[in-house]
């Protein structure tokens, strides 16, 4: 049936370019698509009741093109939400508190402090683990423990303890993201640290090799690939671990500060734009992580 | 293409470096195993396993003379591995005794008095081949220009030079393996452990080397312990073939072999070769070994 359609229909060649991307398009214009309909059909309510409460009549044109420029719709449309972002982004110098440039470099500060604390804290009780296998079992119940508690109940308990000893503003949003954000780290070391091949590690022993020589010489080369992979995962976290330390502290600056105003006031579309220029640093934070992996894997031979 | 275009002329076997406790300890029990690489004498080793015990090794007597190659052979199980195993002291005998160069497995190892090849080469894919050889004298604390000046010989002895830059992945499995070798040869040890060092490659690859381990004991003067389960390979290479059988492990022929060193393969086909490959084929069936 198929070899009959095939013989039938001329075979049509795109361009590679075409092949490559076409898959990538498709499912954005989709999901853009998806969003546009749920946008009309959510907002439809609200834009109706405006219409009967005025009095004034409508015809379903205007109700759609109400739905798609309300000013706090319950769905903003994907071209209202970029219009705000582009707006918040460029409209405002990067110094001025209405510049979401301004609040993604606050936050992206506390991501960086806590992430680097994170990644340390966890590469540390890695070590520990790997070293004494006693403290696994004494230690790991506490770990997973520590990542069962709901940061958002636990963070304005460290921000207020923190507070008290005179700690504010930068750190114990760092600190909160850094809890968040060490599990992935010390789980993916513990692995890469045992990761070796027996043949490596007896090989060592023949050579009577001491712990830090096989430390260095052998476990940490070998937990490298590993170590990216949780990074990766934990950049993210520690991202989320910053917004999240934003919210119940009532900050004034940030994208959770941002997130919450716009809550407040059911500024819906400053909400998605706060929630886009997230996704933006995300994106740039595991790029950020990929990029300095590329480079390392380079340094240490990996196949091209 | 062979080792010996390569080998530098100054090429020669150090004598295993002996402090004097060195000698105490070789005098009080045994002083005639002094002269001897290897001295084992009732070695038993138990494993403990969740079936209960497994008798690897059942009161072995063995003797290696220096500059002796002696191979082990036998069916998988009958702890050829293992006697290799303790004498690098990567594993603890439950009983007997064993001396390595007249010193306990444990003192011979914090000598370095040995290099050890698995199986499989084990190059750490992060290094290249030249760093990999290096790991070695690293550890040992050899100074930089004497690791580059050993790293030189070495691969030039195995036929690898011009391949310092590349990493493992470059090389193939039996290039692989002759840099593993180097490794092992590199800190200049009286004795080459090698536990089936040739058994994951193709026969044609393998009888190359199998030519080249050979010319490279005969330059080197090194006692090599020799693991496999080839009966060729045992007779082609050995001074002395240990034959070995399973449930327990244990020794139960040993055959001297005591040909030129300068064997070519051709060797294979003569009637001497045919007759020790017999005898180590009628032990093996006499200990049982087919019966898997």
């Amino acid at each position: 049936m198929t070899s009959n359609a095939l013989s039938r229909s001329p075979e049509i060649r795109w361009p590679p370019a075409v092949v490559r991307h076409a898959p990538v398009v498709v499912i954005v214009l989709a999901l853009i698509a998806i969003w546009y309909v749920a946008a009309v059909l959510m907002n439809m309510n609200i834009v109706r009741d405006g219409f009967e409460r005025d009095g004034t009549a409508y015809t379903t044109e205007d109700l759609i093109a109400g739905t798609l420029s309300a000013e706090r719709p319950l769905l903003p449309a994907p071209h209202q939400v970029i219009a705000t972002f582009a707006d918040d982004v460029f409209g405002w110098p990067v110094t001025s508190p209405r510049s979401l440039v301004y609040h993604s470099w606050v936050t992206l500060s506390a991501t960086f402090l806590g992430f680097v604390l994170g990644a340390g804290f966890g590469i540390f009780l890695a070590i520990l683990i790997v070293h004494a296998r006693t403290l696994e079992k004494s230690l790991l119940p506490w770990i997973i423990c520590s990542q069962m508690v709901p940061i958002l109940a636990v963070a304005p308990i460290v921000i207020v303890v923190l507070g008290s000893i005179g700690l504010r503003g930068l750190l114990p949003k760092a600190i909160i993201s850094a809890y968040l954000c060490f599990f992935p780290v010390t789980i993916g070391v513990v692995k890469g640290l045992s990761s070796p091949d027996p043949i490596q590690l007896d090989l060592m022993r023949t050579w009577s090799a001491t712990q830090a020589q096989i430390f260095w010489k052998l476990r940490w080369p070998s937990a490298v690939p590993f170590l990216f992979t949780s990074l990766k995962v934990s950049i993210t976290i520690s991202l989320i671990g910053a917004i999240v330390a934003e919210l119940p502290t009532g900050a004034q600056a940030g994208i959770g500060a941002r997130l919450l105003a716009g809550s407040y006031y059911g500024q819906t579309i400053q909400i998605w734009a706060a929630l886009v220029a997230a996704s933006v640093l995300a994106i740039g934070l595991i790029g950020l992580v990929s990029l300095v992996e590329r480079w390392v894997a380079q340094l240490m031979g990996a196949r091209t | 293409m062979a080792f010996a275009s390569a080998a530098p002329a100054s090429f020669r076997l150090e004598e295993p470096v002996r402090s004097p406790d060195d000698i105490s300890i070789a005098m009080t029990p045994a002083a005639s195993a002094d002269a001897l690489a290897v001295h084992a004498k009732g070695v038993s080793l138990t494993f403990e396993t969740s079936d209960g015990e497994v008798q690897a090794l059942s009161s072995v007597d063995l003797d290696i003379a220096a500059g002796d190659f002696v191979s082990f052979i036998g069916p998988s199980g009958c702890g050829k591995t293992t006697l290799l195993r303790v004498i690098a002291d990567l594993q603890q005998p439950t009983s007997g005794t064993i001396l390595v160069n007249g010193v306990t497995p444990e003192a011979a190892r914090l000598r370095r008095a040995y290099g050890y090849v698995f199986q499989a080469p084990a190059l750490y894919p992060w290094r290249t081949i030249e760093r990999n050889i290096a790991l070695p004298l690293e550890i040992m604390g050899i100074d930089a220009a004497q690791r580059r000046e050993r790293i030189e010989r070495y691969l030039r002895l195995v036929n690898l030079s011009g391949f310092e830059r590349k990493y493992p992945w470059q090389l193939s499995g039996g290039m692989q393996q002759r840099a593993s070798i180097a490794r092992a040869l590199c800190f200049e040890p009286a004795l080459l452990l090698m536990d089936e060092p040739f058994g994951a490659l193709d026969e044609i690859v393998r009888d190359h080397l199998n030519e080249q381990l050979l010319r490279l004991w005969d330059q080197t003067k090194k006692t090599v312990v020799f693991v496999t389960h080839s009966i060729p390979e045992a007779v082609f290479l050995s001074t002395k073939i240990v034959v070995m059988s399973p449930r327990p492990g244990r020794i139960i022929d040993i055959i001297a072999c005591d040909f030129p060193r300068d064997r070519t393969l051709e060797f294979r086909e003569t009637p001497e070769f045919i007759k020790i490959a017999q005898r180590v084929r009628s032990g093996l069936r006499s200990g049982h070994s087919y019966d898997e």
